[in-house]
């Protein structure tokens, strides 16, 4: 593995037309690591994530992905560098069909999953091949969002509160499916509103107040912190 | 009325439609790609034909060559205006975009107008292609059976490689969602620009072939454009399919009604536009929004 880090975030400040959210952010992710962004809602863990992918335009700091300075690229460029997205709301395209939207994201990489391990990893996918996207249900779509970015060989992937709204049991599928793209060596950014989801899956969690990091608990310290943990999720 | 009248204006009427189904189509990808109503695609399909005159006329290439060419050029400026013009009220409601095109419309028809007059030029016919067949019920000039095939394989490729393939389906996803296509590495922007400037080509080429049928007018891509605007309307505006299929149905309908009740064929599709408005106002092919 490269010596630097796959992610380096400095200073960065974020806008949303005037309305200033992201205020002077800092943070690191690690070859291999999953680490999670938690915090209350509307604290700014959602424009983290668009300000890394270039989405959010006007951004101010650095930010660093493998080495390669992103703040004044496109989000095309970014992608390139490697970086799998999966947006909150999913973005299933609801025009083309659960195949076209699986092959959809160009290959960024070669060593990405083939369709047999992605089919035997989502088996619901495979059953619905042909069905349009705006047919599947919330977990079918969510499966289709990770499974489309995992085909492109992409190593650093940021998923964007990948449990929001599914049942239990799709939530336990979908923390497998976050397992195995660890043991791959793959590295994770993840929002995440569920903290039990969270804390079992990533390795540090860095806790966001008003647009900056103001703590990082790593997953040994889970259990000595919990009362700070609840206070800041509000919970 | 003779069998030949009526055939007669059933193939006057498809190929009118098909030049309506190639125009159409073109302002449906750009609409769905770039939300521009794009008022100028009559001034790209009147520049389809000056640009195979010119070639013609100033540099003695032929038909088939330009053909190819002549569209070419189409695109080229299109995509020159949109990247410089257009591309500036993306942001913008809808009726900007029209009114841009429509501005850039007036421009560019008033140029050659300014240059050539509105008297029309001539353009021949090619060689392969003079002459026709007697099918007994109707005689069928053989141009205009080719206007026809070759307006259909274009439509309908056209709509293969939206429907059916890679790049389409980049297309469909960046009409959809252009931030996230974005954000999986494909470079929208460039994608933009070039649907622009597929769309207009589409004029160019129905430019094109019109040229020999009603000769070169700078005024010919006003005229067309009236009743385009209609035939997007009745089939729902961004629909790939409804495009095609209205604007040839369209142009067999008003082709019957030259020879059923001549009077009321330059009404017979607006007719239609404000029924279908009232009725299914999305369009006959559009979706709900």
């Amino acid at each position: 593995m490269p010596e630097t880090a796959v992610l380096e975030i400095a200073g960065l400040q974020g806008w949303y037309g005037e309305s200033h959210v992201l205020h002077g952010v800092d943070l690191n992710v690690g070859w291999g690591e999953v680490v999670t962004l938690i915090g209350r809602n509307g604290v700014g863990k959602t424009t983290t994530l668009r300000a890394i992918m270039g989405i959010l335009r006007r951004r101010e700091g650095s930010v660093k992905v493998m080495g390669t300075e992103t703040i004044r690229l496109a989000p095309e460029r970014v992608a390139r560098l490697g970086v799998g997205y999966v947006p909150e709301e999913r973005g299933i395209f609801a025009s083309l069909t659960v195949t076209e939207n699986l092959m959809l994201p160009p290959t960024l990489a070669p060593d990405g999953m083939t369709l047999d391990e992605i089919y035997r990893l989502f088996p619901n996918l495979l059953d619905r091949a042909r069905s349009q996207g705006s047919k599947l249900s919330g977990g079918e779509q969510q499966m289709l969002a990770i499974a489309r970015i995992l085909r492109t060989g992409a190593r650093f992937l940021l998923l964007d509160e990948p449990t929001e709204g599914l049942a239990p049991v799709i939530v336990q599928q979908i923390g497998a499916v976050l397992e195995t793209i660890k043991h791959k060596g793959l590295t994770v950014l993840l929002v995440e509103q569920n903290f039990r989801f969270a804390a079992n899956a990533a390795d540090r969690h860095y806790v966001m107040e008003s647009g900056k990091i103001v703590d990082m608990i790593s997953k040994s310290e889970i259990a000595g912190k919990m009362e700070r943990l609840e206070e800041y999720l509000g919970v | 009325m003779s069998a030949m009248a009526l055939f007669g204006q059933l193939l006057l009427g498809l190929i009118n439609g098909s030049f309506y189904a190639m125009l159409s189509l073109g302002l449906a990808i750009v609409f769905g790609l770039l939300g521009i109503v794009n008022a100028a695609q009559g001034a790209f399909y009147m520049l389809g034909a000056f640009f195979a005159w010119m070639l013609g006329q100033y540099l003695g290439i032929g038909y088939w060559p330009s053909l190819l060419l002549a569209p070419i050029g189409v695109a080229a400026f299109g995509m020159l205006l949109e990247r410089t013009i257009i591309k500036r009220v993306y942001n913008l409601d809808h009726l900007y975009g029209l009114l841009l095109t429509l501005g850039l419309f007036q421009i560019i028809q008033g140029l050659f107008v300014y240059w050539y007059g509105t008297s029309g030029q001539p353009y021949d016919y090619p060689e392969a292609l003079s002459g026709g067949h007697n099918l007994g019920f109707m005689f069928l000039p053989n141009y205009r059976a080719w206007v026809v095939v070759a307006s259909l394989i274009l439509c309908f490729g056209t709509w293969f490689a939206i429907e059916r393939t890679r790049l389409g389906a980049y297309l469909r996803a960046a009409t959809e969602n252009p931030t996230l296509v974005r954000a999986f590495g494909i470079n929208v922007p460039l994608l933009v620009t070039l649907a622009f400037g597929g769309g207009v080509a589409l004029a160019g080429v129905a430019g094109v072939l019109a040229a020999p049928i009603y000769q070169v007018n700078p005024l010919m891509g006003g005229n067309i454009l009236i009743t385009v605007f209609a035939v997007v309307v009745i089939g729902g505006f961004g629909s790939i399919l409804g495009s095609i299929v209205t604007g040839l149905m369209l142009g067999v309908l008003e082709g019957f009604s030259k020879v059923f009740y001549p009077e009321a064929s330059n009404m017979v599709i607006f007719a239609i536009m404000i029924v279908v408005l009232m009725t299914k106002p999305q369009g006959l092919f559009g979706r709900e929004r």
